[in-house]
């Protein structure tokens, strides 16, 4: 009777297993032709870009000149905000995973998430309204004390409306991102590591270090690489908030240009060959997130054995 | 002691909230492909679809239009989508729109293109949507400044750097002018009102602004930008200062510039705008129908305001059945009508077209017939 009950699960279980394996299956294949499908619609309207005549691209001097300033500018923009929202990030999580109280740490928990759900233009708006007038008079003073560093020449923006303030509201968007997802990691590390931790004498700071980062580290770099594909996508914020220009390194100055931001600002005019333009500069910041989340699923795998999870 | 776990429950609103992080986008890359007209035989006077496609500054005029004309011929329909000038341009010589909404008018080479689809006298533009275009600034207890083109096209170009620069106290005598930098604000999105601003300072002010005219501000003039009419101006508004370019209707609280017109300033306003087309030239080489407009950015007449954005209709001269006639004359009409022009106006803050600017206008669109 046993084994004829331990049977008739198993035969259930077979159907179940088919399609439960069936529809993971295609979900895997969905998600592969939907990238594939974005990839080749790139490729196809970028072309005619790369075949151009130099002289008609914007600027004058060819795709790459076109493009190399406004991705630096991407990447400038990205990097502030990660600076800014990795810290703060993992810091939050491990507030709320491991120091807070219960009651407060449900709260908080839910009013990070809510920071997500958030529009992006709500961010903008409130990047351009808000703070961009809040941080001239720190510009300011950045200008005149710390002016003999390139990153905060002067004079400074008069409207706040910089690259460094559109990486703060970058911040402010990715961190729930980071938070959320250490958090749950955090919560994860196995009781009985932390637990020895503590038996040996260890400081909640030290058990900490010793158990739950190391188990988490996988974890976080998967979120930081979340947060940045959302830093380095994210158009309608910058948009607002930047004050456009060339290339400059100065932080605190109008200038500088992300991808994004260029595509949603030139893309209801465009036409013909601008419109292959952007799309091409689109298929660039495509590659580049394709490329970043490589090397960070590369910086995984090597960390993996380290990490305490076995 | 024993280690407590916390705060278990919210790994469903995690994924709930990575979920909403994307970001809202345009529809793809080519021209509208809306379909022809729907030639329903129902028993109205007019009826059926009508199409058009082209210029976003028709965008809150338009939906007025199309509000005022479905409510008053019951059975029609108007579909306008504001990709953009060149979009809807496109569209109309592919035959995907039956109209085209543009701030440019069509080049004779586009006239030629037409005649595919247009018959042997190929399409006509009529201007349908005039809006004056304020230099507007954030002086605190400065409400208008005199200004001639000279100097705001140095201002603009960033010569001028100060409000109290001698250039500017000229003018305006018995104004103290503040010793505040000047942040210039211009749009970083390409559009046609950046577009009429520059050629007003290319034409008005040629030895100074040296710069080709196109809907991008000038790549060399780096200064504080932001995004669409509501961007500069909340950007000149935040900052003391600041001076920037903007349709009429939404620069707000902020001071305006009178400029110079022949040996007086002119105030900002919708007749000063509707006088400053009217005396505008029509182009050359046009058939009878077409009231393209070269606009006189440096006109002297007093009265008349020069930085104007005009914005037309593209029609045909025929169509090929009776039906669309009718609904394209009638939408046509309706759009240059009083009812229309002040339905416009209210909604959209742009100046109405003159009495006679709109009779001669609707003359051209009561042609429009059946071809072959």
């Amino acid at each position: 009777m046993t084994s004829n009950a331990l049977r008739r699960q198993g035969s259930k279980g077979q159907a179940g297993d088919k399609i439960f394996s069936g529809a993971a299956l295609g979900a895997g294949i969905l998600i592969l032709i939907t990238l594939f499908a974005v990839a080749i619609f790139l490729l196809i309207q970028a072309l005619p870009t790369f075949t151009a005549n130099p002289a008609l691209i914007t600027g004058g001097e060819g795709f790459a000149s076109y493009i190399f300033p406004i991705v630096i500018g991407t990447v400038i923009a990205a990097s502030i905000a990660l600076l800014i929202a990795t810290p703060v990030g993992i810091a939050v999580a491990l507030f709320i995973s491991h120091y807070a109280p219960r009651k407060l740490a449900a709260g908080l928990g839910y009013v990070i998430d809510l920071l997500a759900a958030i529009p992006s233009v709500i961010y903008g708006a409130w990047g351009y309204l808000v703070l961009a007038p809040a941080l001239v008079p720190s510009y300011q003073w950045l200008a005149e004390n710390m002016g003999f560093i390139p990153l905060f020449g002067g004079p400074a923006s008069q409207t706040g409306k910089t690259i460094l303030t559109a990486g703060i509201v970058l911040a402010v968007m990715v961190l729930p991102i980071i938070t959320s997802l250490s958090r749950e990691i955090f919560l994860q590390t196995p009781k009985l590591h932390e637990e020895a931790a503590l038996a040996l004498g260890a400081t909640r700071w030290e058990m900490i270090t010793m158990s739950v980062l190391p188990f988490a580290r996988p974890g976080i770099i998967s979120a930081v690489m979340l947060g940045l594909g959302r830093a380095l996508g994210e158009t309608m914020a910058v948009a607002l908030v930047l004050s456009t220009g060339g290339l400059i390194p100065s932080l605190i100055k109008s200038g500088n240009q992300t991808i994004a931001a260029e595509i949603a600002l030139n893309f209801p005019e465009a036409f013909g060959l601008r419109l292959s333009e952007l799309i091409a500069a689109g298929l660039v910041l495509f590659v580049i997130t394709l490329a970043v989340n490589l090397i960070a699923r590369a910086i995984i795998a090597r960390h993996k054995e380290f990490s305490g999870a076995n | 002691m024993k280690l407590q776990r916390i705060g278990s429950a919210a790994a469903v609103l995690t994924v709930a909230a990575l979920a909403l992080t994307a970001c809202g986008s345009d529809s793809p890359t080519a021209a509208a492909t809306s379909g022809a007209a729907s030639s329903g035989a129902t028993a109205a006077a007019v009826s059926g679809t009508l199409t058009g496609s082209g210029a976003s500054s028709q965008k809150s005029a338009m939906e007025a239009w199309k509000a005022g004309f479905e409510a008053e011929n019951a059975g029609t329909m108007v579909q306008y989508s504001p990709d953009g000038s060149g979009a809807g341009r496109k569209a109309f010589l592919a035959g995907g729109a039956q109209f085209a909404g543009s701030d440019a008018y069509l080049k004779d080479e586009e006239i030629e293109a037409s005649k595919s689809i247009c018959g042997p006298d190929g399409a006509f533009n009529v201007p349908a949507y005039v809006s004056p275009i304020a230099v507007a600034f954030n002086l605190p207890g400065i409400e208008t400044l005199n200004l001639d083109a000279p100097t705001i096209a140095k201002i603009f170009k960033l010569e001028i750097t100060k409000w109290n620069d001698p250039a500017i106290a000229a003018t305006n005598e018995g104004v103290t002018l503040p010793d505040t930098a000047i942040t210039v604000v211009h749009r970083n999105d390409e559009s046609g009102t950046t577009e009429n601003f520059v050629d007003y300072l290319h034409t008005a002010a040629k030895d100074v602004w040296t710069y080709d005219v196109s809907g991008d501000w000038p790549k060399d003039l780096s200064s504080e930008n932001a995004k669409g009419t509501s961007g500069v101006v909340a950007t000149t508004t935040g900052t003391e200062g600041a001076i920037t370019y903007a349709d009429h209707s939404a620069v707000g609280k902020l001071g305006t510039v009178n400029v110079k017109v022949g040996s007086d300033f002119t105030k900002i306003s919708p007749e000063a705008a509707a006088k400053g087309v009217e005396a505008a030239t029509p182009v050359a080489g046009r058939s009878a129908l077409d009231m393209s407009l070269d606009l006189k950015r440096d006109s002297t007449e007093t009265g008349s305001y020069p930085i104007i954005l005009v914005s037309y209709h593209v029609f045909c001269s025929s169509y090929k059945d009776q039906n669309t006639v009718d609904l394209v004359k009638a939408f046509g009409e309706y759009v240059l009508s009083d009812a229309g022009q002040k339905q416009a106006a209210e909604s959209a803050g742009n100046a109405p077209l003159s009495t006679k600017m709109s009779e001669t206008a609707i003359k051209s669109i009561e042609a429009i017939k059946v071809g072959s």
